[in-house]
């Protein structure tokens, strides 16, 4: 059942990959949405077979590797935590893999497409549900492997290509990090099984890790470099430039993996490693700094981009921030709740922005689209639903699950938190500045398309559709359903050992005691970014130039998103072309060749023409050879004795 | 019984050479090196892994001399090397099947020469017979670049012979010094013997100064990348699947057992080196205009790994070490072998000259990515696991070490992402559009069976780990524990 659960996907990839030109492409659909549908059911039956008397269950499938007192198993791990994952994959999976069948209907590779979204999920069922850190890390790769394919789908493009080698290679990057930071787990506790580490974690509290000749605070060191791989994955400052280039891949992806699951691996990787994070406060502390940098940073990009999938692509990013930030104040079943919720809206607004691009006979600049609302309502609603959702309306879902951040973030009574507190409110207002201004731009004003594309628009098909109206439910009612089983006296019986509980030291009761204007805040920040996107965009356009003209370098640094890219093209791409360029031209051709094996060539062959030459044939010269050599020879002997 | 099997490959290729027509010849040296890779299957179904030490031992006397004997037997870590090189030499001489060569007899005679001086290098328990295999199968490879080789091939096989022959005369010298010293060559007896510090410095830096050129070690790389591109596609595999073996296979079975202290007192200099050869020329792969050359490269690079691991000298870096061997045997004669194919269709090896490719070949594009994915240790491929354990082996060692080496890995996904980009992807040009065809049968055969192994060793790593542990407990023994 748990096996299945897992390897459905895998099987759908197989299934998809290999017998796609036996079967037609219909039928591929069909299995592989139902593969997916059955592992879903499977997975929420997992979800509800454990209980408080059987809190988890781990499944050995096989032996790895074993070396020394090194021992690796495929095995499967369930527990509250990494079920309710499992569920949110397969489900967030399901409802792309039946969005795909509908957009995608005109490619004829689709089956190679559902091929990889299969493969996409197992490896992040596999990520998840891992019970050491080796499997975990098989998963983490795997599925920038397959974020790696799917944004490269579009392989002729030139743009397409080059976006994926990069989100490769930053994840690689990061993946370093935590690579090194299995290795240190591994010398310090002398296993990566995750149940042993905790064990463990105790009696390293205050012990010292020597790394690059320094002696760091040991679980610091383990947490910061696994931090660096889940900055990574999760696209935080610093690491985030994969993912704007990352939406070249086709929507359905952007949603399933650039949105709702393989970037919240960081966040959740961070909550697995929440028994190691509690002992280090500089660790958490740093979290909090680049989650409030990363959401500061990619709302104040959002609201100058024009490609409407990257205004979404840096509100992942921002959200994602908000998580971390969760993480830092220790509250990890919140920012579980505010990745189970923003899966949901997310994969909502991105799947909608798909349905628009779609009807728009794929252009994707918001600056020629207008005045939509009237042609495609049902696409209009769900998005307004998911716009809602994310700024944190009440009574949607992240309502529920940013807002108690944000308190949590407020009741922190260290210095750092009042910052953040501050910060994570005016992203706030960036949010609902930057979400209205797409939806008026797409939905509201005048068209700004040319009539041929315009008189073609036309609402989505039904099978399009339909996932997006689960979407929207869920996103309007996750919320407020679920927030007992995340925050509160519930959460500890339910939530157990799978994760360290905030409620243990935040009681409920402090929540309602925050100031009336302090709760409010947020709301009163949503309506007034709405308004200001309104006011600019809708009805006093002249402010809007007028702001344009006075910040213009400001906007063109937020439009170049901070320069990140040309930074790093500076600072690494162009370096490392001519440093290998150096190395091999310089070095190993003009010094270990012309030294080595040409300069000994040579050597000899000059001793050969001196040899030669000394060869005259006249006798007087090798006489007088003699004797010169017979008088060295002499002087020298008659010298040392 | 093992002795048999050299010998048989050698009778055999006198058959092939009577042979007519090339056809014959070819089904004759297929069938032989089939023949021979499934006798050799004999030894580890029969091999007992608890065993440390040398089994299905052979030995007859040599010049008439009590202390001088030709003898041969198999431990732990020569049984993967004596099975790769079975298993490649068949898949070499399929991959040739359609095509036209001069000369196909002495071609083929060549590689079934290579083979059994190979096995006869990796099973020999006697350092003169090891020397003698070590040295023969210089000629045949020599033949191999020189005379089907490229257009520079003359100074590349000089370069490759001079090269590696000039090392091996020191290991001879300190092949003669430990026969005088102790008057026997036979390793197991060796084993048993303490070396004053002095000596075991000047004879592991002879050992050295061999297998540093054979793996080969940077500075001393630079004969490889230029064999490789001169050299027939299934040359290349050879030689990079299995004769850079024998240096990695020579550090552990001289320097590491038989001089143990001199080996603790170098470790930070092949350390640094190892890490040097990592960074260094994966620096380098990335800015190469020819695919071999980059795949040459990146060997360099993957060895690097192989003498990190091995100086670890724990039970994780030796494992990592013979698996990183086999693995990189496996995947970098996969790359060769796609490079032929590729070569065989549009004759060219400069990357400018492809875009697009993956239109036309598929399934060729299929199988390079695996491949690559292999190369940059991809969870899941024989490759990761290797590099796992031989960085995990150093870390305990040197973090230092471990930080920069584990930079490679960074460094190879960029170069060999890239070269997939610009290979298979992209728009179609129409130098590309030219040749029309996917793999053949007999390609996708060969490849199948390689993505078998990677994937197999990938996720089932003990398979052949086994083999070699209690061999690999032995060595260790000699030296400073670090992790168990």
């Amino acid at each position: 059942m748990h096996i299945l659960s897992v390897f459905l996907p895998l099987l759908s990839f197989l299934i998809a990959f290999f017998l796609s030109r036996k079967i037609s492409d219909e039928i591929v659909d069909y299995t592989t949405c139902t593969m997916m549908a059955f592992s879903t059911i499977l997975s929420l039956y997992c979800f509800f077979l454990i209980n408080e008397y059987n809190p988890e269950r781990i499944i050995k499938v096989s032996e790895w590797l074993n070396s020394g007192s090194l021992y690796i198993d495929w095995s499967l791990n369930f527990n509250r935590l990494t079920a309710l994952m499992v569920f949110l994959v397969n489900f967030v999976s399901t409802i792309v893999h039946v969005y795909s069948v509908g957009y995608m209907n005109n490619d004829d590779r689709r089956p190679i497409f559902m091929a990889y979204l299969g493969l996409f999920t197992f490896f992040m069922l596999m990520l998840v549900t891992s019970s050491n850190l080796i499997q975990l890390f098989l998963g983490w790769e795997g599925v920038g492997l397959t974020s790696y394919l799917l944004i490269g789908y579009y392989s002729y493009k030139e743009s397409a290509n080059k976006a994926a080698i990069k989100a490769f290679i930053v994840n690689r990057v990061g993946d370093f990090g935590f690579l090194i930071g299995i290795f240190a787990i591994f010398i310090v506790f002398g296993t990566i099984n995750l149940k042993e580490i905790f064990l463990l974690v105790d009696t390293q509290e205050n012990t010292y890790f020597n790394f690059l000749g320094y002696n760091f605070h040991t679980l610091t060191l383990i947490t910061m470099l696994l931090f660096i791989g889940a900055m990574g994955k999760s696209a935080q400052f610093g690491f985030h430039t994969w993912l704007p280039d990352a939406m070249e891949g086709p929507t359905p992806v952007s949603a399933l993996i650039h949105a709702a699951t393989m970037v919240t691996a960081g966040v959740f990787l961070m909550v697995l490693m929440s028994p190691l994070l509690e002992k280090t406060e500089f660790t958490r502390n740093f979290i909090i700094v680049i989650g409030s940098l990363s959401a500061l940073f990619a709302a104040t990009v959002a609201i100058t981009q024009d490609d409407i999938k990257k205004i979404i692509a840096y509100s992942t990013c921002s959200q994602l921030g908000y998580m971390f930030i969760a993480i830092g104040v220790s509250a990890y079943n919140i920012a579980i709740f505010h990745l189970f919720t923003h899966a949901f809206f997310k994969a909502l607004l991105f799947l909608g922005a798909g349905s628009v691009i779609h009807a728009m006979s794929d252009e994707q600049n918001i600056k020629k689209m207008g005045g939509l609302y009237k042609k495609i309502p049902v696409t209009y609603i769900l998005m307004l639903v998911g716009t809602l959702s994310l700024t944190g309306f009440p009574f949607f879902s992240a309502y529920y699950s940013k807002d108690l951040i944000m308190e949590l973030v407020f009741l922190d009574d260290s210095y750092l938190s009042n910052f953040v507190f501050i910060n994570s409110v005016i992203v706030v207002f960036l949010t609902s500045f930057y979400s209205f201004r797409l939806l008026f731009y797409v939905f509201h004003g005048n068209n700004r398309s040319d009539e041929k594309v315009f008189s073609h628009v036309h609402e989505s098909p039904n099978i399009m559709l339909l996932p997006l109206v689960v979407l929207s439910f869920f996103s309007v009612f996750s919320g407020l359903a679920f927030k007992k089983y995340f925050f509160g006296i519930d959460s500890i019986v339910f939530w157990g050992d799978s994760l360290i509980n905030i409620s243990l030291n935040v009681p409920e009761s402090m929540i309602y005691q925050i100031p009336f204007y302090i709760k409010k805040l947020p709301l009163f920040n949503i309506i007034l970014g709405m308004m200001f996107s309104a006011i600019l965009i809708l009805y006093l356009k002249k402010l809007k130039d007028f702001f344009k003209e006075k910040l213009k370098y400001i906007v063109l640094f937020l439009r170049k998103s901070w320069f990140f890219d040309e930074l790093y093209d500076f600072l690494f791409v162009k370096p490392s072309k001519y440093i290998g360029n150096g190395f091999w031209k310089a070095i190993d051709i003009e010094l270990i060749d012309n030294v080595g094996p040409n300069g000994m060539a040579r050597i000899v062959k000059k001793m050969g023409s001196i040899v030669s030459s000394l060869q005259t044939g006249f006798l007087y010269h090798y006489a007088f050879m003699v004797i010169i050599g017979l008088t060295i020879f002499i002087s020298i002997y008659f010298y040392l004795f | 019984m093992l002795i048999l099997i050299p010998i048989l490959g050698i009778i055999f290729v006198l058959m092939s050479v009577e042979e007519e027509n090339s056809i014959a010849a070819k089904r004759s040296a297929l069938w032989t090196s089939i023949i021979n890779f499934l006798l050799s299957l004999y030894i580890p179904i029969n091999f007992d892994q608890t065993i440390p030490h040398f089994q299905f031992v052979n030995s007859f006397s040599w010049f008439n001399n009590e202390n001088l004997k030709f003898s041969l037997g198999v431990d732990g870590i020569s049984l993967p090397f004596i099975v790769l090189s079975t298993f490649l030499i068949p898949l070499c001489i399929f991959f040739m099947w359609d095509n036209k060569k001069d000369k196909i007899k002495l071609y083929l005679s060549s590689f079934l020469l290579i083979e059994s001086f190979l096995i006869g290098a990796f099973s020999a328990i006697d350092l003169f017979s090891f020397y003698i295999f070590f040295e023969s199968i210089l000629i045949p490879m020599y033949m191999i670049i020189g005379i089907w080789g490229g257009e520079r091939r003359i100074y590349s096989a000089y370069k490759f012979f001079l090269y590696t022959f000039l090392g091996s005369v020191l290991m001879l010298v300190a092949i003669i010094f430990l026969y005088q010293e102790f008057g026997t060559t036979e390793i197991p007896k060796i084993l048993n013997f303490n070396l004053p510090f002095y000596i075991q410095i000047w004879l592991w830096l002879a050992f050295f100064s061999s297998f540093a050129v054979k793996i080969p070690m940077w500075p001393f790389h630079t004969w490889l990348p230029d064999a490789h591109v001169e050299a027939p596609t299934e040359g290349s595999v050879i030689l990079a699947a299995v004769l850079l073996k024998l240096g990695g296979y020579g550090f552990i079975r001289f320097n590491l057992s038989i001089l143990p202290d001199a080996s603790i007192f170098f470790t930070p200099f092949i350390y640094f080196l190892s890490t040097v050869a990592v960074i260094y020329t994966s620096f380098i792969a990335l800015v190469q205009t020819d695919i071999k050359k980059l795949i040459a490269y990146s060997s360099v690079a993957h060895m690097g790994f192989v003498t990190i691991g091995i100086f670890s000298a724990n039970i994780q870096g030796i494992h990592g070490a013979i698996l990183q061997m086999v693995s990189h045997g496996l995947i970098s004669a996969a790359l060769f072998f796609s490079i032929g194919s590729i070569y065989n269709r549009y004759h060219t090896k400069n990357i400018a000259f492809f875009s697009g490719l993956k239109t036309i070949m598929p399934k060729l594009a299929f199988f390079f990515l695996i491949f690559s994915l292999g190369s940059i240790g991809f969870p899941g491929t024989s490759g990761f696991v290797a590099e796992f354990l031989t960085l995990l082996a150093v870390f305990s060692k040197s973090t230092i070490i471990a930080f920069f080496a584990a930079l490679g890995i960074i460094l190879a996904a960029a170069y060999m992402l890239n070269l997939y980009k610009k290979i298979f992807l992209g728009e179609i040009n129409n130098q590309v559009l030219k040749a029309n065809s996917d793999l053949k049968i007999n390609e996708i055969l060969i490849f199948s069976s390689l993505v078998f192994l990677i994937i197999l060793l990938g996720i089932k790593p003990n398979l052949l780990l086994n083999f070699s542990t209690s061999s690999i407990e032995r060595i260790i023994t000699l030296y400073p524990i670090s992790i168990f």
